[in-house]
């Protein structure tokens, strides 16, 4: 019911018939585009044009603070993003985000998944609380986590070290969360968000696994770890790799929790927020572009490189 | 809740069933995860003062302050235009993204155009750029065309926002309808209708249902062009939500009554439908 | 597994969806009919507003009064500080006439009414002897002038800084607060007051960053320990030796006696660590006096006042005013002054006095506020330091040298929203501890030396 046992037949059909343009006349062809193409128009202009826009705008000498001084600006406009430290500094902070959250919540959503693969008492009640924080608004989330846990006078962290603190009789810790690590607290803010996700694909991997072979092997005297290593780890490769994917394409364009829980901290500020901050702050419509430019150039490589991996996900699919 | 989380349970290895400590640690995992959601909802019932306590007041009185500050709103119209431009912005978004969706994923999978895989991976290519890099245009001709502050004009982009994952959705769940079942209606004389209603239909239907829920749930989420394309008649929820910081003192209860008004609706939707959620949020890949 | 949905019944998929179609449509037909109704109606206009709380109030009063006696309905928009400074400038800017008036400061209103965003409001003033512009505060009143000479905006409440203190706090630990302290025998007494009670520091400064939030405070302070953003000839100064040491002075202090979290806190988490008695001292804005002494709060009636701590200019306090502009691209200014006239006229304060207590007025801006015995016997405790504060400060020469551009806390120039942000950025996360103050001045100093080059042309 997985990725693996998708239906072969569509895929043997869509190919025969897909590459048959000479056999079909021109009319036949374009009533087989025609339920496509008000998709496909609508997602050009809406998502396109806008950055070919973009690309004009980024070659402007446009700020609206001076009015008076508007005109062709060549490469001017990149060169100071080039040279722009704060703009290095957010590529940095982009990655490291993105990668953190996506490895962290793949590594506790696969316990947790694996939790829930057990049978326990409970279980229904377990995964639906599990899901929660995935179904909370992120600006909400962002804002739970800014000022009713890490705030540092009554958030519950500190709140709760307090508390440990009294009942132990020690002299409770109250760390400034926020201040003291913000890249560190966006992270698990959203590493608590995207657990969720991971666990649920996860959860649909493991229980998609051919329990047969598994049974057959805990027969054979395999242990638990034998059986993970060998037969459920290499299953679950490819929902790994899914969920790594698209916990990447949203975490990548974070701006809710980066501009919510840290304000303008420069130590967490990634790429979404510079662009708005460049955009809203200094109005700086010609440099703004020119930054939105090399951020989509960059996006672009990195895509190639993500959709080449959907692509053999998809590939695999039809191998079967 | 699912039908399908008993099934598991079924299948779940025997051998296992020994290792008892994996209920606990679910539990105590479930409660560390939920804690931030309890915790929310708990402090939106207590009064001001008690939720800004250290060490917290757990169990201070409840009250529904909270929640009546947020309903009266800080002396406007309250939270219920700002709702309501959620829901249609939404909903409507939804609907529009279903009715463009589903005939483009029936031209990628049941009837498929040349060079499907590409128009496919076009579409999910327009998910990886960075929608902040597009703003400036959209403001820009929001703001030419007399569109600022319109729930239309934001209910177009979540279109926009939302259809790539849908087609990719509705076509994984349309490439499940077998081709046996369409020739054997086509040898039997069936029109195009008719197959759409009586064949292809009702297999797709729990998937235009998850397309519906993950597009509705990112929809009513979104933040980034509600805050920049609204103002006065149109703000979003999330955005009304973000003004309750005020540097009056003290808010944590009022903001965390508007978080779970917020909330509710994915909430619910979410709860109602997990299996769903799944398949919508893994471009149908997992089903 | 997740999907394997064959033996479910369908009925309940297509009921969902049939469902969700309804709604869509439902709410479909809903925004074509409210999409975008507002702005044709002359009878009302749009307000953008901070959500500080006299806004709050005046949201709360402005239905039952104005909307009541003018016929004219005020849609607000109240947003945080730094949200609702990005909202105004882009609406400005791009004169998009979403907004009939917003708040602006004494920053940006020569600014905006330089790039025409702004109506002039002169024969306003005229034609409407009872709003009393005489009555303004001169200091506010020529703030909110441009160039040309013309008024573009009428003050709502102005404010100075000054410094605010716990006097039972500090007589207990036998401490005496001068009228005119020094930051140096500021700093002393943080440093015995710090503990004082349990979970009490020595004093609060602001740490968030945000060129109208950490920097404004930073800056006065670096305005009387001598240095400037920039020289009369536009020359970036920020790694003068006088700068670093304002910086290092007011960074050391607050991160051995000032509040928890402070890299994060700005006027708003001062005003609650104030209250909740986290700390002992406190130095802002005077409009602060007004929360701490009203009706409720723990701290009423514990609280001393002195003049802005300085060290080698007479005095240091800021100005500043929140003020109502009008957009020139509005099409219903007449509207939009009636309602300025209102709020900002004499007749709102006593309105605020009788229905929501005399310290929550909106004072600062008018003499005729410090002549009212109501006020006076209400608000006495702070009433004459803040007159005196804001009366005092000179947004021509705060420092010890001349500048390019006026302004106190701020530089008078479009580039110091992003340039000061960014600076506050570098010395916020000095105060967090992850740089060095003198790392963080030789990286902003480029950053103004780019502006300053610009200026130098």
């Amino acid at each position: 019911m997985a990725l693996e046992t998708a239906p072969p037949p569509t895929r043997a059909g869509a190919s025969s018939t897909g590459r048959s343009g000479p056999g079909l006349d021109r009319a036949a062809r374009w009533a087989r585009r025609a339920p496509l193409l008000p998709a496909l128009i609508f997602t050009i202009i809406v998502t396109q044009l806008p950055f070919l826009a973009t690309l004009g705008i980024s070659f402007l000498r446009w700020n609206l603070s001076d009015p008076d001084d508007r005109g062709f600006a060549g490469l001017d406009n990149y060169a100071a993003v080039f040279s722009d430290p704060a703009l290095r500094d957010s590529v940095v902070n982009t990655v490291v985000l993105t990668a953190v959250v996506v490895v962290v919540s793949l590594v506790l959503g696969l316990g947790l998944a694996l939790l829930l693969d057990q049978r326990f008492f409970g279980r229904g009640a377990v995964r639906t609380m599990l899901i929660a924080p995935f179904l909370v608004v992120p600006v909400a989330a962002a804002l739970l986590w800014k000022h009713a846990l890490f705030n540092p006078e009554f958030g519950l962290l500190n709140g709760g070290l307090t508390w440990l603190g009294g009942v132990f009789g020690f002299d409770a810790p109250q760390p400034e969360w926020i201040s003291d690590m913000p890249l560190t607290a966006v992270i698990v803010s959203l590493v608590w968000q995207w657990t969720p996700f991971m666990m649920l694909i996860l959860l649909a991997g493991l229980q998609s696994r051919p329990m047969d072979v598994v049974e057959a092997a805990a027969i054979d005297g395999a242990t638990g770890f034998q059986v993970f290593r060998h037969l459920t780890f290499p299953h679950l490769r490819r929902y790994l790799e899914l969920g790594g994917l698209l916990g990447s394409i949203y975490i990548v364009q974070n701006f809710d929790a980066v501009f919510t829980i840290t304000g303008a901290s420069l130590e967490a500020a990634n790429l979404p927020y510079q662009i708005y901050q460049t955009f809203y702050k200094a109005q700086d419509y010609g440099r703004a572009s020119a930054a939105g430019v090399v951020v989509v150039v960059g996006s672009i490589i990195i895509a190639t490189f993500a959709l080449r991996t959907v692509s053999s996900l998809f590939k695999a699919e039809e191998g079967r | 809740m699912s039908t399908t989380t008993a099934e598991p349970a079924a299948r779940a290895n025997p051998t296992r069933r020994a290792w008892r400590p994996w209920g606990v640690i679910a539990w105590a995992s479930a409660l560390v995860f939920a804690a931030p959601v309890l915790w929310m909802v708990l402090t939106s019932l207590h009064s001001e003062p008690d939720a800004a306590t250290n060490p917290p007041s757990l169990l201070a009185p409840l009250t529904l302050d909270g929640y009546a500050d947020f309903f009266g709103g800080i002396g406007g119209a309250g939270p219920w235009p700002p709702l309501v431009n959620s829901f249609s912005a939404s909903i409507g978004s939804t609907v529009i993204v279903l009715l463009l969706a589903i005939p483009a994923a029936y031209a990628l999978s049941i009837k498929p155009v040349e060079r499907w895989t590409d128009v496919l991976f076009f579409f999910l290519s327009t998910k990886m750029l960075p929608v902040v890099a597009g703003l400036l245009p959209i403001y820009l001709v929001a703001q030419f065309s007399g569109m600022l502050d319109n729930i239309s004009f934001l209910t177009l982009l979540y279109t926009s926002m939302n259809l790539p994952i849908a087609v990719w959705l509705m076509r994984s769940f349309l490439a499940e309808v077998p081709r046996e079942i369409l020739e054997a209606a086509a040898i039997d004389g069936a029109g195009l209708i008719t197959t759409l209603r009586r064949v292809v239909a009702p297999i797709a239907m729990p998937g235009i249902a998850a397309t519906a829920l993950i597009c509705f749930i990112f929809s009513w989420n979104e933040l980034l062009f509600a805050r920049v394309l609204t103002g006065v008649v149109a703000g979003t929820a999330p955005v009304y939500l973000t003004g309750f910081v005020t540097s009056q003192g003290l808010f944590l209860a009022k903001v965390c009554a508007a978080a779970v008004v917020v909330s509710l609706p994915v909430l619910i939707a979410g709860f109602a439908a997990q299996d769903k959620l799944v398949q919508g949020l893994s471009l149908g890949a997992v089903k | 597994m997740l999907g394997r949905e064959e033996g479910k019944p369908m009925r309940s998929h297509l009921r969902f969806a049939a469902a969700v179609a309804a709604a869509g449509l439902t709410a479909a037909a809903c925004s074509g009919a409210g999409g975008g109704g507002s702005s044709d109606d002359a009878q009302s206009i749009n307000v953008l507003m901070v959500n500080n709380p006299q806004m709050v109030d005046l949201q709360k009063l402005t239905a039952d009064n104005f909307t009541r006696d003018t016929g004219i309905t005020v849609n607000f928009t109240v947003l945080p500080e730094n949200d609702v400074r990005d909202k105004i400038s882009q609406d400005f800017s791009s004169q998009s006439g979403q907004y009939d008036v917003a708040t602006i400061s004494n920053y940006e209103t020569p600014i905006y009414a330089k790039n025409q965003w702004l109506a002039p409001l002169d024969d306003y003033v005229e034609g409407d002897p009872a709003f009393d512009q005489a009555d303004i505060l001169p200091p506010i009143a020529e703030s909110l002038k441009a160039e040309d000479g013309k008024i573009y905006a009428e003050p709502f409440y102005g404010e100075a800084s000054m410094l605010m203190y716990r006097k039972d706090v500090l007589e207990a630990k036998g401490v005496r607060m001068p009228a005119k302290p020094t930051w140096q025998q500021v700093a002393d007494i943080a440093a015995r007051v710090d503990g004082a009670e349990a979970g009490m520091k020595g004093i609060c400064l602001r740490g968030l960053p945000g060129w109208g939030e950490l920097m404004a405070p930073l800056t006065t302070v670096v305005n009387t320990f001598g240095g400037t953003w920039f020289t009369e000839d536009w020359q970036a100064r920020l790694n003068s030796p006088e700068f670093k040491e304002a910086t290092n002075f007011y960074v050391d202090l607050v991160r051995e006696h000032g509040q928890p979290g402070a890299a994060q806190s700005g006027f708003a988490e001062c005003l609650n660590s104030m209250t909740q008695s986290k700390v002992a001292m406190w130095y802002d804005a005077t409009s602060a006096a007004g929360q701490l002494e009203a009706d409720g709060s723990p701290v009423k009636g514990k609280l001393g006042y002195a003049q802005a701590p300085t060290v080698r200019t007479e005095a240091s306090q800021w100005l500043y005013t929140w003020a109502f502009g009008v957009q020139k691209a509005s099409r219903k200014q007449d509207a939009a002054w009636k309602f300025i006239s209102w709020a900002s006229g004499k007749g709102y304060e006593e309105l605020v006095g009788d229905t929501q207590g005399w310290a929550k007025v909106p004072d600062g801006k008018r003499s005729s506020t410090y002549a009212n015995p109501d006020y006076l016997a209400k608000g006495g405790s702070f009433a004459k330091s803040v007159e005196e504060a804001i009366k005092g400060a000179k947004p021509d020469d705060p420092g010890v040298q001349r500048r390019p551009a006026p302004g106190i806390q701020f530089v008078g120039i479009p580039e110091f929203t992003d340039l000061g942000t960014q600076v506050s950025q570098r010395v916020s996360a000095a105060i967090a501890g992850g740089k060095t103050v003198d790392e963080a001045l030789e990286e902003s100093q480029g950053l103004a030396e780019k502006v300053a080059e610009k200026y130098r042309k």
